[in-house]
């Protein structure tokens, strides 16, 4: 007899899906593991990019990478299957509940009801997991909700084929196959190792690179483009930075749970510096957060403030850009 | 972030509904989480960027009444929507959208073509036609 699914909340909806079908297939694998196995700690700058109506940052790599690295770092195979039709999508679907299998499901946000209207965008690489069908309802577990909700036929249907960009086409995911002990120790170190790569990469958009450049176009913006398309821009930083799924200061405290809960897997104390000072870091990311915002109430043309958030997020460059140094390092002496 | 130091500003009514999960160190210095009712200075830039759709919007109202645009525009602002949303709900090319635009060619479009417009937005063919939300 199975397990009945367990729903726990989560700060990321991408780490939550599959924390929570890791755990319920036996696997204690926490979101911080997950979020850091799968090596989600990023940094990307696409200036001529534009999303609502501002260039492009993430926090983030691209939707389904986490998963994608997290799963082969740990040799889970996953069955990924994408439909044309929304029938066969919904048989699908409806089979494997019937097997009472908890599936995956990417969806857009724009339409789901239970969402609160000001979240409410189109972003198609939302996660929630669906576990039991009674008759026409849905049993959601989504990650960033506290508690489990449900959705119709129809509402699902509409949410599972949204259209835009990274439009899910109905994609539903579900491991199929565990090996016989996680290489947890392994895995952890290869997700640290691929993070350090990332923040340290010689690409000028990628990591702390990347943060110089958006600290660099900030002191341009205000010249170039006037102080209300920068507030804008600033504000569309801030967003990325703390909205639903970051855990705040742009995954930053994530990702000091992670290295202390592997510092006790890896049995390494060093780690739990590491922790203390990626947190600091992202207090420094909220103090970022705030000044930005700050400038909206700036009616005046000076260009001072927008100096000083561009320097602050140059100090944050340099802050990580030091810490992502001494942690490959750290972390190389054990392979 | 310490776990009191998680943010507990009841904003908008809008998330009042939602609360986030946050990750912060306890007294002992422990990683542990904590719901936050959310944070002013998330809701200020929510806020800010909500206030620039109802904005373009009403800009885009204005150029409809003044006969420069088709209410394409209008109702893609409010329902927050790009080229590429748009563009995958009306299975049509972007620049085949952006034709309709134009006043005199939104003129002459089908019925057919406007109640795929009016059903993609959620509202009448003649509210869609007169750039009416209601």
């Amino acid at each position: 007899m199975k397990i009945a699914f367990q729903h726990k909340q989560a700060a990321h909806c991408e780490n939550g899906v599959i924390s929570n079908l890791l755990i319920h297939n036996g696997y204690a694998i926490s979101e911080p593991l997950a979020f850091g196995i799968g090596s989600g700690l990023f940094f990307v700058f696409l200036p001529f990019f534009k999303i609502n109506l501002a260039p492009a940052i993430s926090f983030r790599p691209m939707p389904g990478f986490i998963f994608k690295r997290l799963c082969k770092r740990l040799g889970i195979k996953i069955k990924h299957q994408k439909f044309k039709n929304t029938a066969t999508a919904k048989t699908s679907l409806d089979a494997l509940l019937q097997k009472k299998i908890p599936v995956g499901l990417q969806v857009g946000v724009y339409d789901l009801t239970y969402f609160p209207d000001a979240y409410r965008f189109h972003f198609n690489a939302h996660n929630l997991v669906v576990y039991e069908k009674k008759e026409d309802t849905y049993l959601i577990s989504d990650p960033v909700m506290e508690n489990v909700t449900t959705l119709t036929t129809k509402e699902l249907e509409k949410v599972r084929f949204s259209k835009g960009t990274f439009a899910p086409k109905g994609h539903l995911y579900y491991p199929i196959k565990f090996p016989e002990a996680l290489p947890l120790k392994k895995a952890i170190l290869k997700g640290i190792k691929a993070t350090c790569r990332d923040m340290l990469a010689p690409v000028p958009i990628v990591g702390v690179k990347g943060m110089r450049m958006v600290a660099k176009a900030i002191k341009k913006w205000p010249k170039k483009v006037g102080t209300k398309k920068t507030n804008h821009y600033l504000g569309q930083i801030v967003r990325m930075q703390e909205e639903i799924g970051t855990g705040g200061g742009g995954f930053r405290f994530i990702y000091g749970a992670f290295l202390q809960e592997a510092s006790e897997i890896l049995k390494l104390p060093e780690l739990i510096k590491f922790s203390k000072e990626i947190t600091e870091i992202g207090d420094l990311w909220r103090d970022f957060a705030i000044d930005a915002s700050r400038l909206y109430k700036n009616r005046s043309s000076e260009f001072d403030g927008y100096t000083k958030v561009a320097d602050k997020l140059l100090i944050l460059a340099n802050k990580e850009e030091d810490f992502f140094k001494r942690l490959k390092k750290t972390i190389a002496q054990y392979g | 972030m310490k776990t009191n130091e998680v943010p507990q500003d009841i904003g908008n009514l809008a998330n009042a509904s939602m609360k986030e999960l946050c990750y912060a160190i306890d007294k002992k210095g422990k990683y542990t989480t904590k719901l936050s009712d959310g944070w002013k200075v998330k809701t200020l830039v929510l806020n800010k960027s909500l206030e620039l759709i109802e904005e373009r919007a009403q800009e885009f109202k204005n150029n409809f009444k003044k006969g420069r645009i088709s209410p394409i525009p209008y109702f893609m602002e409010i329902n927050r929507m790009d080229l590429t949303v748009l563009s995958g709900y009306m299975n049509k090319w972007k620049w085949v959208l952006k034709r309709h635009f134009k006043p005199l060619i939104f003129d002459k479009l089908s019925q057919k073509i406007l109640q795929k417009y009016a059903d993609t937005f959620n509202i009448s063919v003649d509210n869609f036609k007169n750039c009416n939300n209601e």
